[in-house]
């Protein structure tokens, strides 16, 4: 018997703000989003019975979306309100968790919506998410013993993951070139795009060291901008302008934390977890995609995610890219609108967003074979990870 | 001008005996009562039991390097860039962020063996490691 879950719901909705240096508050950039959203899905703003809000680093930094959202945006119908975190795996948490409620009888149009806006005028996006280098107070007790380190960033924890990963299995700089150069020639089709300028695997090389082993253009992008989709029941989707794109499957694995004596964090990360009960759920496995939408925060969240999914066998995601698989043109196409190494950064909603294009066909020039899509989310120190596996099918 | 200082904690109340051991050239940790487990201060419970019973322990100073990377991007004035940051496993098992001293940035591994040295700043002596072995 099939899981009572797999495409009980669909997204519906899509609705996103030009992304990159755009100076607007958040709720600003979060209430024009989720109004392209319900005018996506052919809704009225009454009709919205659930929000669900993802600040990003301003829900730290300062400035971050807050449960006064809601307000702000005069829902006034809510049968489902949260203000949820974990990290990068929760665009990915949010359409699950509206997923369950909707199934469960307790919403009917769920809205989930991220906005962020660490990037101010005339500031490096470095300074976005620099952290504790800027703090002028003296560090206290053994947390300290990071800046005391020079440990700044995140940056640097995805530095010594892959690092590590090269030791074990020989995983090569160049392997993480690839993948950077095969977003960016997605990205050059994707008008949505910040970084549209082709790269070669030598520019990848070039490009300067932010930690060793990765190169600026192994890292993401930093942006401000806003994305919402709706959630609806499948029943319902199918009444709804937009081409349904269904929820067949769904998971979560949280490694935790990484200082852990034993723990494997570096090259062995949740998405294993997830994994098993996604697939369970959705009745499927790894050979049935037709294309993934993978958290790359850095090139090697791609490579190791990508193991744990079991497209390859642990330690051989390397040779596994090497062949431009993942580009344009390859036999598993990813990251099709160039991810947030390319296009823009919006955490989980950057895969979600154009798993949300892609399911629909509407990838244009890049559109790619989208019988199953793979879409997933991570954050922390490969700390947290979330996914979903999304279908332009009914199940 | 003075050269900037790096960021150095300042001690509270739960890693004081972290502190007051570098200052003596030891490396104290917290080891379960109950179970065993060594951790790195300063954490109330265990993280393997949830048992509330330590007590502090010096460890070995010994361990391996878990992994490491070198930072070029200028952080904080303080810190010369290129500069190793080195996650240093422990034999006792958790696992500490740090330096590596005495050895250049190309000779770093993966595995490594190393030992730890103490560093006096100000007020706040921190651990830093070395190869093992060395004279």
């Amino acid at each position: 018997m099939p899981h009572p879950l797999r495409g009980a719901a669909a997204i519906t909705g899509l609705g996103m703000t030009p992304m990159g240096r755009i100076y607007r508050s958040t709720s600003e950039l979060a209430a024009e989003a989720v109004a392209k959203a319900i005018a996506d899905a052919g809704l009225k703003k009454d009709d919205i019975d659930g929000l669900l809000i993802n600040a990003g680093i301003t829900g730290t930094t300062g400035g971050g979306l807050t449960l006064g959202l809601q307000n702000y945006l005069g829902l006034r119908n809510l049968r489902l309100l949260n203000h949820m975190n974990a990290a990068g795996s929760t665009a990915a948490q949010m359409v699950q968790y509206a997923t369950m409620a909707i199934h469960a009888g307790m919403a009917t149009h769920v809205v989930c919506v991220f906005a962020d806006a660490p990037l101010k005028e005339g500031t490096s996006a470095g300074a976005a998410y620099g952290g504790a280098a800027r703090n002028p107070q003296r560090p206290r007790g053994m947390a300290g013993l990071y800046a005391a380190a020079g440990y700044f960033g995140a940056n640097t924890p995805y530095a010594l993951a892959a690092r590590r990963h090269m030791a074990l299995y020989g995983t090569k700089q160049d392997h993480l070139g690839i993948i950077a150069v095969g977003q960016r020639q997605w990205a050059t089709m994707n008008p949505l795009a910040q970084m549209r300028e082709p790269i070669t695997l030598e520019d990848y090389h070039a490009s300067r060291w932010i930690i060793e082993p990765l190169h600026l253009l192994d890292c993401c992008l930093v942006s401000n901008g806003a994305v919402a989709v709706i959630v609806s029941p499948a029943d319902r989707a199918k009444e709804m302008p937009q081409p349904p794109v269904y929820i067949h499957g769904m998971g979560q694995g949280h490694p935790g934390d990484s200082g852990r004596a034993g723990s494997d964090w570096e090259t062995e990360t949740g998405a294993k977890f997830a994994a098993e009960t996604a697939y369970r759920m959705a009745g499927v496995g790894p050979a049935d995609f037709t294309q993934c939408q993978i958290y790359d925060c850095y090139t090697y969240t791609v490579l190791v995610t990508l193991e744990d999914y079991g497209f390859c066998k642990k330690g051989e995601g390397g040779p596994f890219v090497e062949d431009g698989k993942l580009g344009p043109g390859g036999s598993l196409p990813t990251n099709t609108g160039g991810g947030e190494l390319s296009a823009y950064y919006m955490w989980g909603m950057t895969p979600l967003s154009e798993a949300v294009i892609q399911g629909r066909g509407h990838g244009g020039e890049r559109q790619a074979k989208n019988d199953l899509i793979l879409v997933t989310g991570n954050g922390g120190s490969l700390s947290y990870h979330a996914c979903l596996i999304l279908s332009p099918h009914p199940a | 001008m003075t050269q900037p200082q790096i960021p150095v904690p300042e001690p509270d109340e739960a890693s004081r005996p972290f502190f007051d051991g570098a200052a003596e050239g030891r490396l104290m940790l917290m080891r379960c009562a109950d179970c065993g487990t060594w951790r790195l201060p300063s954490r109330q419970h265990c993280d393997a039991c949830l048992s509330d019973r330590f007590t502090w322990e010096a460890a070995s100073g010994r361990g391996t390097v878990r992994t490491f990377g070198i930072m070029h991007q200028r952080y904080h004035p303080a810190f010369q860039v290129p500069y190793n940051v080195t996650i240093v496993e422990l034999e006792e098992g958790p696992r500490l962020p740090t330096n590596l001293v005495d050895v250049a940035n190309e000779d770093i591994r993966v595995g490594m063996p190393v030992e730890v040295v103490f560093e006096r700043y100000d007020d706040v002596t921190l651990p830093r490691f070395r190869p093992a072995g060395r004279l």
